[in-house]
């Protein structure tokens, strides 16, 4: 999670990702965000995020979108 | 008698009679026939010139929305010219704007009528639910009508100016015109044909969908701006609204077979791809045209600075991993000259600038003769009569078909997701923050990422949050570096190759 929280404060150190709960509804993070994010979690975790998990649900929250790369990491 | 037409507004004109129930521009909820876009965009032209504004700026400041495309129809509907403005843009960036502009009239929605009052502005503002109540005046706009000249501005769009300044590129009905003909022959528009429009109306690349749809009585979807975030959704939309003609920047298109969208959902009416703005990675490429064999791919290249684009290139052979799609030929009277540092024309393969001759040649820039003089200047092969060529800054080459290639950029202007950047704007901006003595951007090719050094007396969090508030999105630096000293070359000039090199070792040790 630590890890987690480097990136996406290197992308906005003005937010608070243990709290946000509405990264897509409020428009804090946007299209390229996500695909910096994609690309780093790559990178970092060794995991592919596929396309039909890239949905708003996914990272509208810093914990949501752990849970994702959990999930991923325990598929591999 | 069949007359040249001379007017963009001829387009709709023509084609209401034709097909005036039929969805002109639409978004995801909103549809707008050619009848309804045709009577308001006149209701708006009948106000503006009864409200006195005629030959004049006209700002267009509203969401991206089919009403702002009729406002602009509207506007030119008045005699006036448009301008419009991104409703993300910095407040900083619009005062810019209207400093250069002066402005006398703004035409606002819903969404952004609060925040034009946060500006420096104190003259008109109108609402477009409002001023298309006005009962159109034939006899009004066919004075304008009969006035205008095809030599006279229709829209202003700002660009990145490399002194932290935008410049206001001014384009008038001839070049619009000689664009959207050779364009829509190339892309085979029909009264069939739907695009799907992503780019933003702020830019000229909007131009694409907009006036092709008029002159056939197709259709333009505005794409939700959320729906690039998200690729399935996108793909789905794309079927969902039958779209079968897309002309996007390349990074819109390499998120989605970057992602792998394909494996799950294909685009199934899409037959026609045309796109620009960067250099289509061949791998992300080739997914493409495995994913549709039968579909026809356009590579287009041109400045604002020559109204659209000026070159395509239909993709007509296979490619492999290795190749570089070329930027291919100019459009229909449009001509490229590639001139080598001595100023002449460049032989077989050699690099050379590329310079644009034609009707595509903007009027230049607004308010400024200055920087116009620097790049629209004499043909320099030409000592017998004047004649203005626009110099690009590009860098291409004639492959051994014939083919132009690009090659590169000839300054620090940068192409990042689709945006035309000067980083010299960025480093301005930033520049002007207190405590920051030297800043200097450099970008990562591979990586798509500008990184941004700075010496002085700051945070490196102050200095993100300031260049959030002072830039537009795109312009906002991914890395954001402190440095004890900045790095001069011997004339005294920041050593961006030195801190670019830097950059790219401690990149590889990381790796």
């Amino acid at each position: 999670m630590e890890q987690l929280l480097r990136i996406l404060e290197e992308l906005h150190p003005e937010v608070d990702f243990k709290t946000s709960k509405s990264l897509i509804d409020d428009k804090i993070l946007d299209s390229f965000d996500i695909i910096t994010l994609i690309a780093e979690i790559n990178e970092e975790f060794d995991v592919r995020i596929p396309v039909d998990e890239i949905v708003p649900e996914n990272f509208n929250s810093a914990e949501s979108l752990y849970r994702l790369i959990q999930k991923l990491q325990d598929e591999d | 008698m069949m007359t040249r037409q001379n007017n963009i507004l001829e387009y709709l004109e023509n084609i209401v009679d034709v097909c005036p129930d039929k969805v002109c521009y639409a978004n995801e909820s909103e549809e707008f026939t050619f009848r309804q876009v045709y009577s308001c965009a006149r209701a708006i032209g009948t106000f503006l010139y009864r409200q006195g504004h005629y030959k004049k700026p006209v700002v267009v400041f509203m969401k991206k929305h089919p009403k702002m495309i009729i406002t602009f129809l509207g506007v030119v509907y008045a005699g006036d010219y448009y301008v419009p403005i991104d409703e993300e843009m910095p407040v900083h960036r619009i005062e810019l704007i209207f400093r250069n502009l002066s402005p006398e009239a703004v035409i606002c929605d819903e969404t952004t009528k609060d925040k034009i009052r946060s500006f420096n502005y104190d003259k008109d503002v109108y609402l477009y639910d409002e001023i298309i109540k006005t009962t159109p005046d034939d006899a009004v706009l066919q004075y304008v009508f009969d006035k205008a000249i095809d030599t006279d501005p229709i829209y202003v769009v700002f660009t990145s100016g490399s002194t932290g300044v935008p410049k206001g590129v001014v384009a008038c009905h001839r070049s619009v015109i000689d664009y959207i003909e050779s364009f829509s022959d190339v892309l085979g528009v029909s009264p069939d044909t739907v695009f799907g429009n992503q780019t933003p109306l702020y830019v000229d690349a909007s131009l694409k969908e907009i006036y092709p749809t008029l002159k056939f009585g197709a259709t333009a979807y505005i794409i939700p701006k959320e729906l690039f975030m998200f690729p399935m959704k996108l793909v789905e939309f794309l079927n969902e609204k039958k779209i079968n003609t897309i002309c996007w920047v390349v990074p819109a298109l390499t998120m989605i077979s970057g992602l792998g969208v394909f494996e799950k959902v294909k685009p199934e009416y899409l037959h026609t791809i045309a796109f620009g703005s960067e250099v289509f990675p061949m791998k992300q490429f080739l997914i493409w045209r495995k994913t549709l064999p039968d579909a026809k791919f356009i590579n287009l290249y041109g400045p604002t600075e020559a109204t659209g684009m000026s070159c395509y290139y239909t993709v007509d052979r296979e490619f492999s991993e290795d190749d570089v799609i070329p930027i291919g030929r100019p459009f229909r009277n449009t001509d490229i000259i590639l001139l080598n540092e001595e100023n002449k024309p460049a032989g077989p393969g050699e690099p050379g600038e590329i310079c644009i001759r034609g009707t595509s040649l903007t009027l230049g820039y607004y308010r400024d003769f200055e920087r116009t003089n620097e790049v629209f200047v004499q043909n320099p092969l030409n000592d017998l009569y004047p004649e203005l060529i626009y110099r690009t800054g590009d860098i291409g080459k004639y492959n051994e078909r014939g083919e132009l290639v690009f090659l590169s950029r000839k300054d620090h202007q940068i192409k990042h997701m689709g945006h035309r950047i000067e980083l010299g704007e960025i480093e301005a901006a930033v520049g002007r923050m207190n405590g920051i003595i030297n800043v200097c951007c450099i970008f990562d090719e591979d990586k798509k990422k500008i990184i941004l050094y700075y010496t002085g007396d700051c945070q490196k969090t102050e200095v993100i949050n300031y260049a959030r508030e002072k830039l537009p999105r795109y312009m906002v630096p991914h890395v954001v570096e402190k440095l004890d000293v900045m790095p001069l070359t011997t004339n005294g000039k920041i050593n961006r190759l030195l801190l670019k090199e830097k950059y790219m070792n401690r990149k590889k040790e990381s790796e």
